[in-house]
């Protein structure tokens, strides 16, 4: 009940939603869910150089071309001249449109030195012109750049503060789109607090310099009666003007596809199911120096640029030119893709510019060509600033990459003791879905290639060490050799097989001789069984004679015995014939 | 008040070392800034100047386009267009002193 009443309340006050028109900034409309408040005016402020004219300047031109709103361009620090000469660089032609009749530029000159005053006034002349440059061309959005320059040429503060109060009132009585810039000052977002006058949209521009590289920022302080984003938003100013680079897509809800798409090694494809990587996953090389980063990623751009679709390679270590040439050595030719557009090779140094203005720069090329696959070469080159930092900024543009399902291959270096290889990239490890690991393994004077599944997200990969190796026709992957705790490479690995070989070969030798040697055994032996038998057979007879002879003879003797006592008469001989038959 | 180019000319034959003062008064409508700032003038004029001024009053509120080409900002703004340097007054000035300060017009009574 209560809600719906105080809904009612906002219905009737105002229009019922708040109404917003579109910058048309790349990135500011999105962090703005629609871009500025229509018809009101906002405030930009921030520091001298800082980017605050170019961003109201593009807001005008942009509403000019291509939201067939017109706009008044009133300055008050730069003459019109030079304001139309400072934004050619951003491919603004402000003549053109003055021409067109699409904007009118009027510039406030205040020179205190030459004003007077005596007795009251008021700014009615400021307002006049407005109107008068308004009405001119049936404008819709207003820049006031630097208003807070009339604060420098009259005295009467108090004056002033009501005139500016006026003029935003009058502002939003004609429903002008209007941008005011001003300085920032100490401790307060305006020098002259501007603020206070201006409360429906508040954005700040922030311009740093951490370790001799620049970042500028956005926030948008406030804006009234909507929701935005409330983070620090890098941004860039270059040759196609302004561009923010949203945040928005911190939400892990990436469709997902089964669809796999080929590493372009084809023993490496059979170590992931014999399929390859997952479309839209991101996929990390890692390893050391000179380890074969480069070329497991230039087969993956050629294979995707083979199979006729868009991949954009960005380089930090090598110029295109020279990326061609070295893996030409090893029979990839990524010349024949460059020429038809399937491969956008694009080089700049890691020094160049932040971290997040690396980023910003391929989220516009990715934006631009639409490929179907980014490589970075390298990563880690991109890293400036704290771990933190890397892993926010690494964390949105795979979010990024991820959501428009593009696949990504990224390479990373890493460094120190070979126990520390896997550590080092930890930091990104639960970013990344596929994480192939090369090293180098040095034994008997040489040092040799292998490469590994570290892990791969949703796959029964292969947990095999395999050894690769850089031929004229691309990489090769063979096994290793793993034994007693040691895996051996190259001619180790070489030797060791031709030592199985001849050990082999020695052993099946051994056993047809033992064999043999078992038959004769099994003769003898044998023969020594008929032996025994014969000379047991023969004691067997013997002894067979000599008890016959004692029976013969115990016989006679009892004979006897019965005879002598039949001779007596006696009766114990019936007993012992008893005894002796028992 | 004339819409504009109000002009009062008169030329002092007596003396032409004097160059002839040219004002241009800017006003927004019939405010009683800008009317209390026209009688003013007026008044300054009749005291200092006669015969050797031109006076031009340009109403903004029907010429808007002229507010640009002397920087008009605030009103009522008298501008001094020679002789050079430019010289701006705003406000509606009441203080008559300042005025006749502030657009070196003692000098020339003296020389008078």
């Amino acid at each position: 009940m209560a809600t719906a009443k105080v809904q009612q309340i906002v219905n009737s006050r105002r229009t019922p939603q708040l109404e917003k028109t579109r910058s048309g900034i790349t990135g500011f409309d999105e962090i703005t869910k629609g871009g500025l408040p229509k018809g009101r005016p906002s405030i930009v402020c921030g520091g001298p150089g800082c980017g605050k004219t170019m961003f109201a300047v593009e807001c005008l031109v942009r509403g000019a071309t291509q939201f067939g709103e017109p706009g008044v361009l009133m300055t008050f620090e730069e003459p019109a001249e030079e304001m139309a000469k400072n934004v050619v660089s951003l491919g603004f032609d402000l003549k053109d449109l003055v021409a067109r009749k699409r904007l009118v530029m009027d510039y406030v000159h205040i020179e205190p030195a030459e004003i007077q005053e005596t007795g009251s006034y008021d700014l009615e002349g400021l307002f006049v012109r407005l109107q008068y440059a308004v009405d001119s061309i049936g404008a819709k959005r207003v820049v006031l750049d630097t208003l807070e320059a009339i604060f420098s040429g009259f005295s009467n503060q108090g004056l002033l503060r009501a005139e500016i109060r006026r003029l935003f009132r009058w502002l939003r009585e004609r429903c002008l789109t209007t941008i005011v810039t001003a300085e920032r000052g100490e401790g307060t977002l305006t020098r002259h607090g501007l603020e206070e006058y201006v409360s429906d949209c508040v954005i700040l521009l922030d311009h740093r310099v951490d370790e001799q590289v620049s970042t500028r920022r956005m926030r948008i302080v406030k804006y009234r009666g909507s929701s935005h984003g409330a983070d620090e938003y890098p941004f860039l100013i270059d040759d196609q003007g302004f561009s923010v680079l949203p945040s928005t897509s911190m939400r892990l809800n990436h469709s997902v596809t089964k669809e796999r798409i080929p590493t372009g090694v084809k023993d490496l494809d059979e170590m992931l199911e014999g399929k390859g990587f997952y479309r839209g996953s991101t996929a990390l090389v890692s390893g050391t120096a000179g380890s074969g980063k480069s070329s497991l990623a230039a087969h993956f751009a050629d294979q995707t640029c083979s199979d006729g679709k868009k991949c954009l390679y960005v380089a930090f270590e090598e110029s295109p030119a020279q990326l061609v040439r070295n893996m030409r050595s090893i029979g990839i030719d990524l010349e024949p893709h460059v020429k038809k557009g399937l491969l956008i090779l694009e080089a700049w140094r890691p020094t160049q510019s932040g971290l997040e203005m690396h980023l910003l720069r391929i989220h516009k090329l990715v934006e631009s060509h639409k490929p179907a696959a980014v490589v970075i070469d390298p990563i880690t080159n991109l890293i400036g600033g704290n771990q933190h930092e890397i892993y926010a900024m690494l964390m949105r543009l795979i979010d990024f990459l991820k959501a428009q399902q593009i696949t990504a291959l990224f390479t990373a270096l890493t460094s120190g003791a070979n126990k520390d290889l896997e550590m080092t990239d930890v930091g990104i490890s639960s970013l990344i879905d596929t994480w192939l690991f090369v090293r180098d393994v040095e034994l008997y004077g040489e040092r040799n290639r292998c490469v590994y599944v570290l892990k791969s997200r949703g796959m029964a990969h292969s947990n095999q060490v395999r050894e690769f190796l850089m031929t004229d026709e691309g990489i090769r992957l063979v096994p290793v050799y793993v034994g007693s705790g040691t895996v051996l490479t190259g001619s180790a690995r070489l030797s060791q097989e031709a030592r199985e070989k001849a050990e082999a070969l020695q052993r099946s030798q051994s056993i047809e001789e033992r064999r043999r040697s078992m038959a004769q055994r099994r003769k003898a032996v044998a023969a020594q069984i008929a032996a025994l038998r014969a000379s047991l057979a023969d004691e067997e007879a013997r002894a067979g004679r000599i008890l016959v002879e004692d029976e013969r003879r115990e016989s006679r003797i009892l004979q006897d015995a019965m005879d002598i006592a039949n001779h007596r008469k006696s009766n114990s001989i019936e007993k012992r014939r008893a005894h002796s038959a028992g | 008040m004339k819409a504009s180019s109000a002009a009062a000319t008169k030329k002092n034959s007596g003396n032409r070392r004097t160059p002839i003062i040219e004002l241009k008064l800017y006003v927004a409508g019939q405010t009683p800034k800008s009317l209390a700032a026209l009688s003013n003038l007026s008044k300054i004029c009749k005291e200092h100047l006669l015969g050797r001024y031109k006076l031009q009053v340009i109403d903004l509120v029907k010429k808007p386009q002229l507010a640009k080409g002397d920087q008009i900002l605030a009103i009522p703004t008298l501008v001094r267009k020679l002789p050079m340097p430019i010289r701006k007054i705003i406000g509606d000035l009441s203080d008559l002193e300042k005025v006749v300060v502030v657009l070196n017009l003692r000098e020339n009574d003296g020389a008078r």
